[in-house]
């Protein structure tokens, strides 16, 4: 045994290949968290009164509150008053009137990202927004979206543009008082994206967001709110990225869906922010609530989540089945490597009768990392005939890090069924030495066992986004294993 | 004289301050079929291991040359692309990795070494048909994952099937014919013979003469106490199998 630690053990660092900062004159605000910066940021929106209200009810909220304790992560006190809680590349006069006028410098940051914001050299059939430190620098493919009636805009246009969809709809699924970080996200949200998706349409394209953290000292907290209305389809995902700094940097997002009668959504997501270098300095606090309300008859949300970056990650995207026969999934990888730490998992609250939830959660632990599945399954009194299948497996590389799984269960209707599998296995030596033996290098062999124990999470990722999750998780994993 | 694939000069290996293997001597030329006989404990996986670079074996003494070259010095994965090819006694079970993409990713692996073109998804299907026919292999077997919820049965045949694709100069066998069944042996029996050639060679390691009922060996090595303590023909494993291996070891505490 002490053989195959010595060898698994041997630790090299793999670049974080998204690390690089954009030279780009920004504006912050100064840090620091009180009424008139919640203030400032809602008139630099040119924000209605009813929103700016909101958030300084959020706000007079969230004092009231504490931070969590509950997850199974270590950091220290966060300074709250040192964060600076809006930050936007500066722009030249008036704001962008389309990409033809966004600055050159951001354009050049998401093409290096491999995400080309001009529509002619864009992945086919895919409309980008592109959320930059805290504002959305552009959304491509308007128009032709526009002609389906869906609307693709960035939090702060549909504010001012469709104040009746947001009014009715934002914190629907995640009131202010959820949770501290959801109270927080609300009181300072800076931008993020919004998508309608009118009755009966099935959005012609995947709708992507892409999210970039620039600016040092700076917290991100981005809005994303889907309503898809009866009948329709959508699906979504957003990709994160961040420079590398040694401080720690706290990005509280908050996604809302909410699907009516019929209706899917499925959302995915490709998390990669800076985790922090080998000896665990710097990364994101990756504090999110992600929910999804399965408000109509027979309507499903679909969660798939890949995570293999942030130094915390700290997010259970979850389903409310509310109407009768909806469905929620929740698939999941999450990674650890170094000195990261993950505690994820989801919530699937069956409220409405025959209403079904799939689990499959995948965490890999690496290095020093620490991997937690977090997961409540509740089937509420009127739920009659729901299922839940849920399936969490767990996988080391190494002896010095961690998988822990938390699943709570609560069933208050007799007529329910639920399953739960779990499994932990560990990477092994032999099955190393039988690729080795077959002509496969150690670490090429790492990534085909790694991918071929997340295969059922990476189905489930729209075809060009599972090619890239394999491949990050490649990157992730690089040199963990000697 | 033939050319020689593998010269074994006085090797001694074994784990952890216990010597397994002390001294054998073994040299296997091109187009020749060698069998290690030997009873339990005697040392022959330990070769096998030591052959294909498993971790954790300590080699205290000898030298290994393999095509003229230092073989212990080689990574395992580079043997594997030089052209040693371990059947395993016990194959490992990848979840999730589809059969066929493993295959054909260390297929490439080895043509990429030997400065060859990759195959594509069709050039590398229409060679898997091929080598099916030669096992018997039902093709749902490469549809899933590798060895994953196969029989005993099938991960041997899987084992040679493997060794069919990636025609090795030097094939190890070890312990094929442990838990297969009498149709099983004969398949993955004819399939080893079909695999021999002018240019390759066989090492097939096995407790029981009843494999060798069916691969005919050049040679038979009699493997007892880290030692190859008598080599003969094939007639010396029908021997052994009647006398039992006391015998020789008998006769080898006391020399005639």
């Amino acid at each position: 045994m002490t053989q195959e630690t010595n060898s698994i053990e041997t630790l090299v660092k793999k670049e974080y290949k998204y690390g690089f900062v954009t030279d780009i004159e920004s504006e912050s605000a100064p840090a620091g968290l009180n009424e008139d910066v919640v203030r400032m940021i809602s008139l630099k929106k040119e924000e209605p009164e009813w929103m700016l209200e909101w958030r300084l009810k959020a706000y007079r909220h969230w004092l009231t509150l504490t931070e969590p304790k509950w997850p199974h992560v270590k950091y220290p006190p966060i300074d709250y008053q040192a964060i600076s809680y809006f930050s936007a590349p500066k722009k030249k006069g008036e704001g962008p009137k389309s990409l033809a006028e966004v600055d050159p410098k951001l354009l050049e940051t998401y093409e290096k990202l491999g995400i080309p914001l001009r529509e002619q050299e864009r992945l086919a059939g895919v409309a980008v927004d592109a959320v930059f430190d805290s504002v959305s620098v552009g959304t491509t493919f308007k128009a032709q979206l526009a002609e389906k009636g869906v609307i693709f805009c960035s939090m702060s246009e549909a504010v001012k543009e469709h104040p009746e969809l947001v009014r009715k709809h934002i914190g629907s699924v995640v009131p202010y008082t959820d949770n501290f970080f959801a109270a927080l996200n609300s009181a300072v949200f800076s931008d993020g994206s919004f998508c309608y998706i009118p009755k009966g349409v099935r959005c012609p394209m995947e709708l992507s967001t892409y999210f970039r953290i620039n600016a040092s000292n700076t917290g991100q907290f981005e809005r994303t709110l889907i309503v898809a209305e009866e009948g329709s389809h959508v699906s979504y995902l957003e990709g994160c990225t961040a420079p590398m700094r040694d401080e720690n940097q706290l990005h509280a997002a908050v996604v809302e869906l909410v699907a009516m009668d019929h209706a899917e959504i499925k959302y995915s997501t490709v998390q990669n922010w800076y985790p922090g270098d080998e000896e665990g300095k710097g990364g994101i606090y990756n504090f999110v609530t992600k929910r999804g309300m399965c408000k109509g008859r027979k309507s499903k949300i679909s969660w798939t989540q890949v995570e293999t970056g942030s130094a915390i990650t700290w997010k259970y995207p979850s389903c409310i089945l509310l109407g009768e026969g909806s469905i929620g999934e929740f698939y999941s990888v999450a990674v650890v490597n170094n000195y990261q730490q993950a505690d994820t998992g989801t919530k699937m609250i069956h409220i409405g009768k025959n209403t079904r939830s799939t689990i499959v959660s995948k965490g890999i632990s690496a290095g020093k990392g620490q991997n937690s599945y977090r997961g409540l399954v509740e089937i509420r009194k009127g739920a009659a005939n729901a299922r839940n299948f849920s399936q969490c497996d767990s996988m080391l590389i190494g002896a010095q890090c961690g998988a822990h799984t938390f699943p709570y269960i609560e069933v208050k209707n007799t007529s329910s069924r639920i399953e739960h599998e779990a499994s932990t296995t560990k990477i092994g030596e032999d099955q190393i030495f039988y690729c080795n033996q077959r002509g496969i290098e150690t670490q090429d062999a790492v990534n085909m066992i790694v991918n071929g124990f997340c295969k059922e999470v990476f189905k489930e990722l729209p075809m060009e986004f599972a090619v890239e999750a394999q491949k990050l998780l490649g990157v992730s994993l690089e040199g963990s294993v000697g | 004289m033939s050319n020689t694939i593998l010269e074994i000069k006085n090797l001694s290996a074994g784990v952890e301050n216990k010597r397994i293997i002390k001294g054998l001597n073994l040299t296997v030329n091109a187009g020749e079929v060698h069998a290690v006989m030997g009873p339990n404990g005697s040392g022959k996986s330990t070769l096998a291991s030591v052959l294909a670079g498993r971790e954790g074996y300590e080699i205290s003494g000898g030298e290994v040359s393999y095509l003229g070259r230092d073989l212990l010095e080689m990574a395992p994965e580079e043997r594997a692309r030089e052209g040693v090819f371990l059947a395993f006694q016990y194959p490992v079970e990848i979840p999730g990795v589809n059969s066929t993409y493993f295959l054909k990713a260390a297929l490439n692996e080895i043509r990429k070494h030997h400065g060859e073109q990759e195959l594509d998804a069709m050039e590398f299907l229409s060679l898997v048909k091929e080598k099916m026919k030669l096992l018997e292999l039902r093709d749902d077997l490469l549809k899933r994952s590798v060895n994953e919820g196969f029989s005993g049965g099938e991960k041997k045949r899987n084992e040679i099937f493997q060794m069919a694709i990636l025609e090795p100069k030097l094939a190890i066998l070890d312990e094929t014919d442990s838990g297969l069944d009498i149709d099983a042996l004969k398949v993955v029996s004819e399939g080893v013979n079909k695999l021999k050639g002018p240019d390759n060679a066989q090492l097939i390691i096995t407790h029981y003469q009843r494999l060798l009922n069916y691969i005919v060996p050049d040679f038979v090595h009699v493997l007892w106490d880290g030692r190859i303590v008598r080599t003969g023909g094939k007639e010396l494993a029908l021997e052994l199998e009647e006398k039992g291996y006391d015998w020789i070891i008998k006769q080898e505490a006391v020399p005639a």
